[in-house]
């Protein structure tokens, strides 16, 4: 609680006891309502203070100014009661309107910079110094004058503040302040190392790369604090609306104070009964703030945006949050989202020998090259080939190598090659790339190697179709056989292989024509090379963008790990801001409304209408900060 | 050229009355009040003096609510 709300507070509990206490005083007449004219400017005299200001600057829709009428006025009808028809007045219920709108107003101002303060908490992130070490001692100093390439060190507890490259020193990170993943990830001499992340075991050198201004943590602080300026479309219309609704409002009301009357008068010889009339128009006034309705909109998004970032789901603006919550088709990107990028030897077919001698000698045969599939045979191998067991290395462009390992001829390459040497060899039915190979001119069976399916990939698709989305795209540049095999192993629905980068947004501007106008599309990539793609559909996921600038640039949503499951839990906070953005929206505008054909009628009066302004807004407010929950989704 | 300003207000629509009275100034292009970062951006015309357009943004926002602050 900051001063101000303190300050109000005592205002709020004061003029209440004194409205409860005086209930019970045997006063009647001109001393009743002095003592009550107490709790009423002690809670109102800001209210009134604003209204004057607001005639001054000619604001006829002021709150204050509405509110001030609205009570002044119900304390001028008390009065007349008194005066005229010598009852006692009731002015109780304009004391507790005000003392109400306060309460709601305060309500409003703590729950706001609690969820303020709550979203910051959960980023967390930001470091506050970094250690310099300087004649030998260490010096903590403002990042933002760290230069690049100078060294930090980062100790075991601390925040790493700038990116950069780990000098000396090995340690376990813990990256879930960044990523929403709780796995500590393991670093050592020579790996990358992003700011943000916390080091919890050694003591780190790091040689920065970026200033701090430009580093991993600073820009993600950056892309949340702005996303909810980026407005959504309901926001947009409930400002609207509320920009109607008061005028609306408060011309109704003054048609309710004078038509009746006057029809009753002159229209059917009745009483004009003007009290009554002008008290109904006074509760119109009451609930003529729009507040609940505007405050509760852009906190949904605000708390849903801050939920999402704590689960490691960037998303730059209120308005992505909600077209989000509409995708209906995903397209992938196959590699880096679906699959790791990492070619791997799969499996191992018809082998005469040992799987691991097989490997053996093609790592060998291969070990002059540097493809990536060589790469692969080696790291299934498990140890350096010792290339002096190798001679008379051949590669045969398009084929494959043949060498001498051991004094053996050892051919390793793809079916043509087999041909070519006259080798009866065996197909494979699986997808991927085959190495056949031949030992001494005899066929010794063959390797599969694979880009290797992430291992949440499949769960990753079932999560997304229980999530709503009615189809599955997957775009590769890949071979139609080994894209066919991944989508099916998936449960993919529709997948075009073969595509040049170009052929990409092609295709996806075709996906865009034949989807219904309300069904979105989201293009998931890994942000390299796909930023034309990820501009183009009507939401860009980049997914494992830690440090990647580019992707960070041009997508929409950025998820900070490469795990695909990340997508339909993204969707799904989404979908539970969103509900909750319609539920008060319907909740809001739904009660007002009711309230003011009771009060037009004569059903409700000035507690109902106090309820329909103060109490929908606490309601809302409370829901709308059931966004910031998204743990469990 | 687009500026933030840091800003303090009480009331949700308050800060939307103070958006619409932001983009209403001359020489503003457009205006985004963020009610939940306390932030005003500002976008300003071809060739106008920040300064000067601002100390009018401001006049224009206390005018339409009185208890709101712009910290330039």
């Amino acid at each position: 609680m900051n001063k101000k709300q303190k300050k109000m507070l005592i205002r709020i509990l004061l003029s209440a006891a004194m409205l409860i206490g005086f209930n019970f005083l045997p006063v009647t007449g001109l001393v009743r309502f002095v003592l009550y004219l107490i709790p009423y400017v002690v809670i109102g005299y800001d209210i009134l203070i604003k209204a004057f200001k607001g005639i001054r600057n000619r604001q006829p829709f002021d709150e204050s100014l509405l509110m001030a009428i609205a009570t002044l006025g119900a304390i001028a009808l008390a009065i007349y009661s008194e005066v005229v028809e010598h009852e006692a007045g009731d002015y109780v219920e304009a004391i507790a309107v005000m003392l109400f709108y306060q309460v709601g107003e305060w309500f409003q101002s703590y729950a706001v910079g609690k969820s303020r303060r709550n979203i910051s908490d959960l980023m967390d992130i930001r470091p506050d110094y970094a250690n310099v070490e300087r004649d030998g001692k260490l010096e903590q100093v403002d990042p933002d004058e760290v230069e690049v390439g100078s060294e930090i060190i980062v100790q075991p507890g601390e925040k790493v503040p700038i990116d950069g490259v780990i000098v000396s020193g090995t340690s376990t990170l813990n990256t879930s302040a960044l990523t929403g993943e709780s796995l500590p990830r393991d670093a050592g001499e020579g790996d990358e190392i992003i700011s943000g992340c916390i080091n919890m075991t050694g003591v780190l050198k790091i040689k920065t790369t970026k200033e701090f201004g430009d580093s991993t943590v600073s820009r993600i602080l950056d892309l949340v604090e702005n996303a909810s300026s980026r407005k959504s479309k309901s926001e947009a219309f409930i400002s609207r609306f509320a920009r109607i609704y008061t005028p609306a409002v408060v011309y109704s009301a003054i048609a309710l104070a004078v038509l009746p009357p006057l029809v009753r008068m002159f229209g059917m010889g009745l009483a004009a009964e003007w009290g009554t009339w002008i008290y109904r128009a006074l509760t119109f006034l009451v609930i003529s703030c729009p507040c609940a309705l505007v405050i509760s909109i852009p906190l949904s998004f605000f708390a849903g945006i801050g939920g999402a970032s704590n689960a490691g789901v960037l998303v730059k603006g209120s308005n992505y949050l909600e077209v989000l919550s509409q995708t209906r088709y995903v397209v992938f990107d196959k590699t880096g989202t679906l699959t790791q990028g990492v070619f791997e030897v799969n499996a191992v077919h018809h082998n005469k020998l040992e799987e691991e001698r097989l490997l053996e000698y093609a790592a060998l045969a291969e070990s002059a090259s540097s493809h990536p599939i060589s790469r692969s045979l080696q790291r299934a191998c498990g140890k350096e080939p010792d290339r002096s067991r190798v001679t008379d290395i051949e590669e045969i462009s398009g084929n494959g190598v043949t060498a001498t390992v051991d004094g053996i001829r050892v051919a390793a390459g793809n079916a043509k090659l087999m041909q070519r040497l006259g080798v009866e060899w065996i197909d494979c039915h699986h997808a991927g790339t085959i190495i056949h190979m031949a030992l001494d001119g005899e066929y010794a069976g063959h390797i599969v190697i694979s880009d290797i399916e992430k291992p949440h990939a499949k769960e990753a698709v079932r999560a997304l179709k229980k999530a709503g989305v009615e189809k599955t795209v997957m775009l590769t540049g890949d071979s139609r056989k080994v894209a066919e095999h991944v989508a099916s192993d998936l449960g993919i629905d529709e997948v075009h292989a073969e595509l040049l980068p170009a052929d990409k947004v092609a295709k996806v501007e075709e996906l865009l024509l034949q989807k219904p106008e309300k069904a979105k599309l989201a293009f998931v990539g890994d942000g390299i090379n796909d930023a034309p793609v990820l501009s183009r559909a009507d939401i860009g996921i980049a997914m494992g963008a830690m440090g990647s600038d580019a992707a960070i640039e041009a997508a929409d949503i950025v998820l900070m790990d490469d795990d695909p499951m990340k997508i339909a839990k993204a969707i799904r906070i989404s979908r539970k801001c969103l509900r909750i953005v319609y539920e008060n929206i319907w909740f809001a505008i739904g009660i007002k409304l009711i309230c003011l054909a009771l009060g037009a009628v004569g059903i409700a009066n000035m507690w109902l209408a106090i309820f329909a302004d103060v109490g929908v807004m606490i309601i809302a407010v409370l829901n709308a900060i059931r966004a910031l929950f998204v743990k469990k989704l | 050229m687009k500026k933030t300003y840091k800003i303090d207000v009480d009331c949700a629509n308050c800060a939307n009355k103070m958006e619409q009275a932001a983009k209403d100034t001359s020489g503003v292009k457009d205006a985004v009040v963020n009610f939940m970062t306390l932030k005003m951006s500002v976008e300003f015309e071809e060739g106008q003096d920040a300064k000067a357009v601002m100390q009018e943004v401001r006049k224009n926002c206390k005018k339409v609510e009185d208890d709101c602050e712009i910290f330039l």
